[in-house]
């Protein structure tokens, strides 16, 4: 198939490089620096989609981010992505893209019938009507709305796609590299600025690619591409294509996506797909352009319908025509400079001019080019449905409210120009509150909310002369500020034609009998009789029109939609536009993919994943690893096809019977040291620390202000002014926040010191009746009997040559050591061990039998230490002294706290000793008491005791204390279980701690 | 994001903090007799203000100091930044 609408030469693209591509399964062929669009509309191809709502035929708008209609479900690689714009999509040989948005096809589409009932879908609609039966929404509302809408089809498949993240620092950030943004960028670059210029097209130069103008005596567009080329070699700018600035956010901070491959066919080995620049900038200019608005007319959505702009940048950048009799519709001279293309090319326009005898060099120079125009001529409604075929026309009175008698006129397209609306989006992310300038109709940025500079049609200013002296001055007076260099830049000569004054018109009145839609949002399907019918129901705020209509809410955030709606209702309601207001500009200016936000945190890199020294012993030894915090744990230790279960039970009994050993490096260690330490000790837990020995070990609860338990674990005494302390493995951080809070805010005056030394030991836990004789082998040298070596005593020894802390704590209940060393000899300490222990027949545990031996044994973890529990709760106020203050104690006497019926820890075995408690479960007094059945307490933590054989759980229960021997009802909705049980106390083992003394 | 100044270490981006809550809160001394609503206004009650704030922040993942951080709780810009132990004025 020929390129029938490409011309013989012109154009930025490649011509010794073809590039096959498919769309809609069909085959075409384009050049290398074409876009999608570009290259479709070069083969003829204006229907690209279906809309939004009423499924009407859509083709293409614009040219590049602002595009409403084209956009695609695209495939490359394998893979497929949705909600990619044809017009910013560049051609790759091989690319494949589909319609969206229409079944079964894109040229006979079921939806369209949408477009024969549009009279029954108007502003609100789906509010009004898929209200009633409730219990239709999910049956058949939802499904049939689901399936007749979508823009595309995101893939379910993992994305192997690499995306980064950057962050990077600069002097001056320019967000587009158009003339404005080229002008300020040399400037600040000459004056030695750090600069980032940021282009979000894959080519520099904005408007001077397409403009008819001369500067320093060189086209806009050779002048462009000479500053980029001088600005590349130097070592203090950095210029990036195909990047987006789509976010201002607070402080300065900017956010960027580049898109590094999405222009190659698949993307190279090490490279990312896309990479998200993180950029705090000490001033930003803002050169972000401007966007053509649409005029409003019948039918003014068909395909061949488009911003004059963009025909324009079809013709000059890819050499394409939109059209072989185009009807250039305008209220501005800018019309008249697509005319101006298309006749140098060959081809004969007509331009419409709304306005009565406008007057300027663009317009004589039209004329003399013999271009047919018709002044106070508008476009009533276009003709054609899958494509502009026709044109009504009419000429317009003077007031604009009358039209003369209706004249049908041939063409393929029609090229509208409502003048500019400059983008101002960044301007507002940044806190700016805009302000409406008058002589264009449009909002431009007011007073900088941060350091912001807006600079030429994105303030506002049309003209080049004026963008490129403003640009160059702020560019040399904000580096300045910085560098301190003072380098002046000469200006260069401009030629430009002077444009006169647009036309304040933008919406053409119905003939009279006629109902053809107008539209305002492309995207949306949002008529001006949308806007009517919302304002008629008594909304007011642009806001609310906004969510009703939903207008300029698609995925172009109405970046072609948003001005014309506000002249709509300022119209309606009487007002100027700037007492109506605009909505919210937030970021992203344009969609972002998914993986460019989440970047390399994916998977296992979603957080970091730490690993005690001992990890690659469990590895090899069939260990299960479970997450503990941004730990690897072991869960249990698999031997052949056994279950979890089954393992566990074995882990645990090994340690009842024989002796077990476990990594418990992950526990957090914090070291205290200082004079005034063992006060800080006393003012943080609940219980006496003044008179620990040295070489001992004491357990203690800490408390928030509030009362509520915080955290539990052991402290020993090293020396006479030397701690260590250790915290639960989940609240080690917090842990040691809070003595540094209480350190350096409430009590400055003790002189102490805490560092985090949770990675410097590696731990293990020996526990069970063997665990002293295991002892003895490893520290033949040391008196480890129970008086040298006594529970909760501490002693520092060496271990086959390693230096060694040895504690004589137990969380198993068992006669049980820890053992610390350096974590470098963590592996050599656990290997020993197991050497050593073979004799005793040592088994490692791992978590789930750890859980198994604590809980029958009674010892509160973080499923009771759930922020919710005081000491009361977990049977822990023994450890109350009442002699001191410390941390929360005041809080204590809260009336619910001190309640007689207070919540405490119990344990539950169910009747049947057979039937095993589901963590989470409610207890009840009554199992068939109707709902909501009052619930008296909860299941914190389930186990089979392996003590007992039967399975046990501990439970936080409303009045515990005096419900001991109760008969109660577990009820577990989730797994749909009723257990009858009995309430016993907590501690179902060795309940006067006997073991651990031994 | 927000750009803090620790006063120890200089400007760094807001993720290598964490926020401490209002820094006007004084708690009060140990063993000191005082009434529940002193407790409660200690430990519960908080204004929100709109507009200037002095507050905590932690460097949580530089020195690892608490900070007081002058704050305007509506613009996000800040004012001062103060160590633990600075006279404010």
């Amino acid at each position: 198939m020929t390129q029938k609408f490409r011309l013989e030469n012109g154009g930025l693209i490649n011509r010794d490089k073809k590039l096959s591509f498919k769309f809609n399964g069909k085959k075409y062929y384009g050049y290398e620096g074409d876009t999608l669009a570009s290259a479709l509309i070069a083969n003829g191809v204006h229907l690209v989609g279906r809309s939004f709502k009423y499924h009407r035929p859509r083709g293409f708008f614009g040219a590049g981010v602002d595009e409403p209609y084209a956009i695609v479900q695209l495939y490359r690689n394998n893979e497929t992505e949705p909600n990619i714009k044809a017009t910013e999509q560049e051609l790759f040989e091989g690319l494949e893209a589909k319609s969206v948005n229409c079944w079964p096809s894109v040229n006979f589409d079921i939806g369209a019938i949408n477009n024969f009932l549009k009279i029954f879908l108007p502003a609100g609609f789906y509010y009004k009507t898929f209200m009633w039966p409730k219990s239709f929404w999910y049956r058949v509302y939802e499904p049939f709305i689901r399936k007749a809408a979508g823009l595309g089809v995101a893939s379910t498949k993992h994305d192997k796609e690499r995306y980064e993240h950057k962050y990077e620092y600069c002097d001056l950030l320019i967000a587009g590299s158009g003339p404005s943004g080229l002008a300020s960028a040399y400037a600040a670059a000459k004056n030695g600025a750090r600069v980032i210029l940021a282009e979000d097209k894959p080519r520099f130069g904005g408007s001077l690619l397409t403009s008819d103008v001369n500067i320093g005596n060189q086209s806009g567009e050779d002048w462009a591409n000479s500053i980029i080329s001088e600005l590349k070699e130097m070592p203090n700018v950095v210029v990036k294509n195909r990047s987006q600035v789509f976010g201002y956010y607070d402080h300065n901070m900017l956010v960027m996506s580049e898109k590094v491959s999405d222009h190659l066919p698949k993307t190279k080995k090490y490279h990312p797909k896309q990479r998200l620049w993180y950029i705090r900038a000490k001033e930003v200019l803002i050169s972000s352009g401007s966007i053509e608005r649409p005029l409003v007319f019948g039918n003014n959505d068909t395909p061949g319908v488009m911003l004059s702009s963009a025909a324009k940048e079809y013709l000059k950048v890819y050499g394409v025509l939109v059209g072989k009799n185009p009807l250039v519709f305008t209220n501005n001279d800018s019309g008249y400079e697509t005319a101006i293309e298309f006749k140098k090319n060959g081809v004969n326009p007509i331009i419409l001019d709304s306005r009565v005898n406008p007057q300027s060099e663009i317009i004589d120079e039209a004329i003399n080019l013999g271009i047919k125009i018709k002044f106070s001529h508008v476009v009533v409604a276009a003709q054609g449905y899958k494509k502009v075929s026709s044109a009504d026309i009419a000429k317009i009175s003077d007031d604009k409210k009358q039209l003369g008698t209706l004249e049908n006129i041939k063409c393929d397209c029609i090229c509208v120009s409502g003048f500019w609306t400059p983008t101002i989006h960044l301007a507002s992310q940044s806190g700016n509150k805009t302000k409406f300038k008058e002589e264009i109709d449009a909002f431009v940025p007011g007073t900088s909310k941060q350091k912001e500079t807006t600079l030429g049609a994105a303030n506002g200013i049309f003209t080049l002369e004026e963008t490129l002296k403003d640009s160059f001055i702020a560019g040399q007076d904000l580096s300045k500020k910085i560098t301190n260099n003072d380098n002046k830049i000469s200006f260069p000569n401009v030629v430009e034609k002077k444009s006169s004054q647009h036309d304040k018109f933008w919406c053409v009145p119905l003939p009279k009998g006629k109902s053809y839609k107008r539209f305002l949002d492309f995207q949306n399907d949002v008529a001006v009789s949308d806007i009517e019918i919302a304002l008629k129901e008594g909304y007011r705020s642009i806001e609310h029109v906004k969510r009703y209509t939903t207008l300029g809410m698609a995925t172009d955030q109405g970046k072609t939609s948003n001005l014309n709606g506000l002249q709509l209702v300022s119209d309606i309601e009487n007002k100027v536009v700037p007492a109506v207001g605009h909505t919210t500009f937030r970021p992203p200016y344009t969609p972002i993919s998914i993986g460019a936000i989440v970047g390399r945190e994916v998977g296992q890199h979603s957080k970091p994943t730490r690993k005690s020294p001992m990890h690659s012993w469990h590895e090899k030894n069939n260990a299960v690893f479970v997450d503990a915090g941004v730990w690897l744990r072991p869960r249990y230790y698999q031997q052949g096809s056994e279950t979890l279960f089954e393992a566990s039970k074995r882990e645990a009994k090994n340690v009842r019977t024989n002796v077990g050993v476990c990594d418990v490096t992950t526990l957090g260690k914090i070291d205290i040291k200082g004079p005034d330490a063992a006060e800080l000790l006393n003012r943080v837990y609940t219980n006496a620390w003044l008179k620990l020995p040295v070489g001992k070990a004491r357990y203690g609860v800490m408390l928030r202000e509030d009362g509520i338990v915080m955290d539990d674990g052991t402290t020993t005494r090293i020396s006479e002014n030397h701690y260590h302390m250790t915290t639960t493995t989940a609240q080690a951080a917090n842990v040691l926040s809070h003595l540094e809070y209480y350190l350096q805010l409430v009590w400055p005056e003790l002189n102490v010191n805490v560092v985090s030394t949770t990675e410097q030991w590696a731990g293990a836990a020996i526990a069970g009746p063997k665990s002293r004789k295991l002892l003895e082998k490893l520290l033949p040298n040391n008196d480890v009997s129970n008086e040298g070596l006594p529970f909760m005593g501490y002693m520092e020894s060496e271990l086959f040559g390693v230096k060694a802390r040895i504690f004589r704590i137990s969380f198993s209940g068992e006669l049980a050591y820890e053992v610390n060393v350096e974590s470098n000899n963590g592996q050599f300490m656990w290997e020993k061990i197991i050497e050593l222990g073979q004799e005793f027949q040592v088994q490692p545990y791992g978590t789930e039998a750890l859980s198994t031996l604590r809980i029958e044994m009674g010892h509160v973890a973080g499923s009771e230490l759930d922020g919710r529990t005081i000491s009361y709760d977990t049977s822990l106020e023994g450890l109350i002294s009442k002699k001191k203050d410390f941390i929360g104690k005041r809080s204590l006497n809260r009336e619910a706290f001190t309640s007689s019926d207070r919540q405490k820890i119990v344990g539950v075995v169910p009747l049947d000793k057979k039937t095993s408690i589901p963590e989470g479960s409610h207890l009840v007094k009554d199992a068939q008491a109707p709902l909501p059945n009052k619930k008296l307490g909860h299941i914190s933590a389930s186990c089979w005791s392996v003590e007992h054989d039967n399975p046990f759980s501990l439970a936080i229960l409303k009045d515990g204390k005096n419900m001991i021997g109760e008969k109660l009802f577990v009820m577990s909705p989730l797994k749909n279980k009723v257990i009858p049980v009995e309430i016993v106390s907590s501690h179902y083992v060795d309940p006067k701690g006997e073991r651990v003394r031994s | 994001m927000l750009h803090i100044k620790c006063p120890h270490c200089g400007m760094r981006s807001q993720n290598e903090f964490s926020y401490g809550g209002d820094a006007s809160v004084k708690r009060p001394e140990l063993n000191k007799e005082i009434s529940d609503e002193e407790w409660d206004n200690f430990v519960y009650n908080r204004k929100s203000l709109r507009g200037k704030h002095l507050e905590l922040w932690q460097h949580l993942s530089g020195c690892r100091q608490w900070i007081k951080v002058e704050r305007d709780t509506a613009t996000h810009e800040i004012f001062n930044t103060y160590k633990a132990d600075e006279e404010i004025s």
